[in-house]
């Protein structure tokens, strides 16, 4: 539940006098100056060090399907606030907030689309709506897009980008964790492909469910990927963690993904496993 | 009741003592103190009751883990016999904070799998206060998938403060873990039903949660994070914990009012940490009336209905 953190690694806008502000962008993990435009060329990957910055679920959408084939579905689902939830701030007027700034209703979008031609279903998280975290309605659309996939015997592909359940939205949230994953046991028995694809950062209960379900877990490079957040493991353990601690390579290594690719080769590799599964 | 008072027990405390006193009393100097002492407990009951009729949901947190409060391991001591552990998730090691066993449930063979919190430092350790490791969650999968073969009903008892955050829990897959529990108990071809007895703390008490059947005892609490841990993340300040308690709605009575629960067990006057064997006979009963409900289904209609169950969880409009 790390997603009321602000991302370390995030985007800065270097202000130049010269030149208009959003023209120029310094990566935060290599140092290098990078124009803008190019960086959106490049998938938003830093072409110096590799770096993969979060984008968003229309992003993706365009990375991954033909051009033109995608549409949305479920988009006027909304939150209904459970258990009248007050913090500092109400539940519902952070709801409102996030809408207002995403343009989203919730922090996933869901719908379908051909890639290679295959038509599958697909949910993609947008961490600008309160951290990606999953509340009933972040459960609802997947279990919709999983239930269309068997229902029109399609394969399903996810991209978990999530600080975790919405703790706002207190045991409904967890249940979402259950929800899901029982979708998903229904999909396993009807033999039908799944697509996990982990993007920075994914963590907590989304990770605990969907995100580490799919016949094919995939992870971008540099990854954060975990049940726990790093901070709480610290502070827990009362020790530092070691270098690449939860990141994307490390649970390669430890056997919790099948490969980390590349954005720019993402789509390559999904249409490949598409067809080894589906033809 | 003994042990631990907790701060709004204590006026309890000193009745007790004073019951205590008198009896030591009227046998050590053989003094007839029948009235007086019987005029204390009458007090005794109506303190109590008043004391829990007025509890706060932090206060409801505090009984959920209450030191004194019965585990797993007693429960399995006197709501079922003949229990037999089995270890061992066959792929790492055996953990010791899931414990897991054939046991006998009023003569029927069911699979009883329980997180155990451990009551004194050595046992606490040896329990790894009840959080359990990838390891934990596998055994459980590997008992539940012997149960199904079996076809035996699965009796889950919650108790912990969560999964537990590590290093080599993170290495094992603790997500992964809880995961995979959470679709193939959706899938069981068998009777489940999962009872929260304490702590019922997020992903870690759900991954033995998904049941046909989800039981809580009155002073249980299940919660999506901690008040602690709610606390800190959006009050920015753990001290907030009363505060976050509240906001959270982690008590027995909401959690059934949201249709996350199916029933309350009701717990004697003073919680099950002051009397044992009723809170076990309290278990017992309502535990049987739903396991036979469930005997009636097929195998195929307890994973419809469990599947089912799960898909309406939520609330939303469109
Ligand atoms: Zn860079």
């Amino acid at each position: 539940m790390a997603w009321f953190r602000k991302e370390k690694r995030g985007l800065k806008i270097q202000p130049k006098k010269t030149i208009p502000d959003d023209l120029w962008i310094k990566c935060d993990t290599c140092g290098e100056i990078l124009y803008k435009k190019e960086l959106e060329k490049n998938l938003m990957v830093c072409p110096r060090c590799g770096h993969h910055y979060g984008i968003s679920p229309e992003e993706y959408i365009n990375i991954l399907f033909d051009k033109g084939t995608f549409s949305e579905n479920d988009r006027e689902i909304k939150s209904l606030d459970p258990l009248k939830f007050v913090d500092r701030m109400k539940y519902a007027d952070r709801l409102d907030k996030a809408v207002k700034t995403t343009g989203k209703n919730e922090a996933v979008v869901v719908g379908e689309g051909l890639i290679d031609g295959i038509r599958v279903q697909f949910g993609a998280m947008d961490f600008s709506f309160i951290g990606g975290s999953m509340g009933s309605v972040v459960g609802e659309k997947i279990a919709r897009a999983t239930r269309r996939a068997i229902d029109r015997r399609q394969g399903l592909i996810i991209v978990s980008r999530s600080g975790g359940a919405r703790m706002m939205e207190g045991i409904f949230s967890l249940m979402q964790m259950a929800k899901t994953s029982a979708c998903l046991g229904r999909m396993h028995e009807e033999g039908l492909p799944y697509i996990s694809i982990l993007v920075h950062p994914t963590t907590g209960g989304v990770t605990a469910s969907y995100s580490m379900l799919g016949d094919i877990n995939i992870a971008e490079p540099g990854a954060l990927i975990g049940f726990a957040g790093p901070r709480v493991i610290k502070q827990t353990i009362r020790q530092d963690l070691p270098e690449g601690f939860q990141r994307a390579e490390f649970l390669l290594e430890h056997g919790m993904l099948d490969m980390i690719v590349l954005r720019s080769k993402m789509r390559e590799h999904v249409i490949q496993l598409l067809h080894f599964m589906l033809d | 009741m003994n042990g631990t008072y907790l701060d709004f027990e204590r006026p309890l405390q000193k009745i007790v003592q004073r019951i205590e006193e008198l009896r030591y009393i009227a046998t050590s100097e053989d003094l007839e103190l029948h009235d007086e002492i019987g005029k204390l407990e009458k007090k005794l009951i109506r303190l109590r009751e008043d004391i829990y009729r007025k509890i706060t949901p932090y206060q409801r947190v505090q009984l959920a883990r209450h030191p004194n409060r019965p585990y797993s391991l007693d429960y399995i001591n006197t709501v079922f016999e003949d229990f037999l552990e089995l270890h061992g998730d066959r792929q790492f090691r055996d953990d010791p904070s899931i414990v897991a066993g054939w046991a006998r449930f009023e003569g029927k063979p069911v699979m009883v799998i329980s997180q155990q919190k451990g009551r004194d430092t050595k046992e606490k350790l040896y329990r790894n206060f009840g959080m359990a490791h990838p390891e934990g969650y596998r055994k459980a999968l590997r008992l539940m998938k012997m149960a199904e073969k079996f076809s035996r009903p699965i009796i889950t008892l919650i108790d912990t403060p969560g999964a537990y955050p590590g290093i080599g829990a993170e290495e094992r897959g603790q997500a992964e873990a809880i995961a995979r529990n959470l679709r193939e108990m959706a899938m069981l071809k068998t009777p489940l039903v999962a009872v929260i007895i304490g702590e019922g703390g997020s992903g870690g008490a759900l991954a033995l949660g998904v049941g046909n059947r989800v039981l809580i005892m009155e002073n249980a609490i299940y919660s999506v994070i901690s008040p602690e841990g709610c606390a800190s993340i959006l009050w920015r300040d753990d001290g907030e914990k009363e505060k976050s308690a509240v906001a959270l709605k982690l008590d027995a009575a909401s959690l059934k009012e949201f249709g996350v629960i199916d029933e309350i067990i009701p717990e004697p006057n003073g919680g099950a940490h002051s009397d044992f064997s009723s809170a076990a006979e309290s278990l017992s009963m309502v535990l049987a009336k739903h396991l036979k409900q469930l005997s009636r289904l097929s195998p195929e209609e307890l994973v419809k209905q469990r599947t089912e169950k799960y898909s309406r969880m939520g609330e939303f409009e469109e």
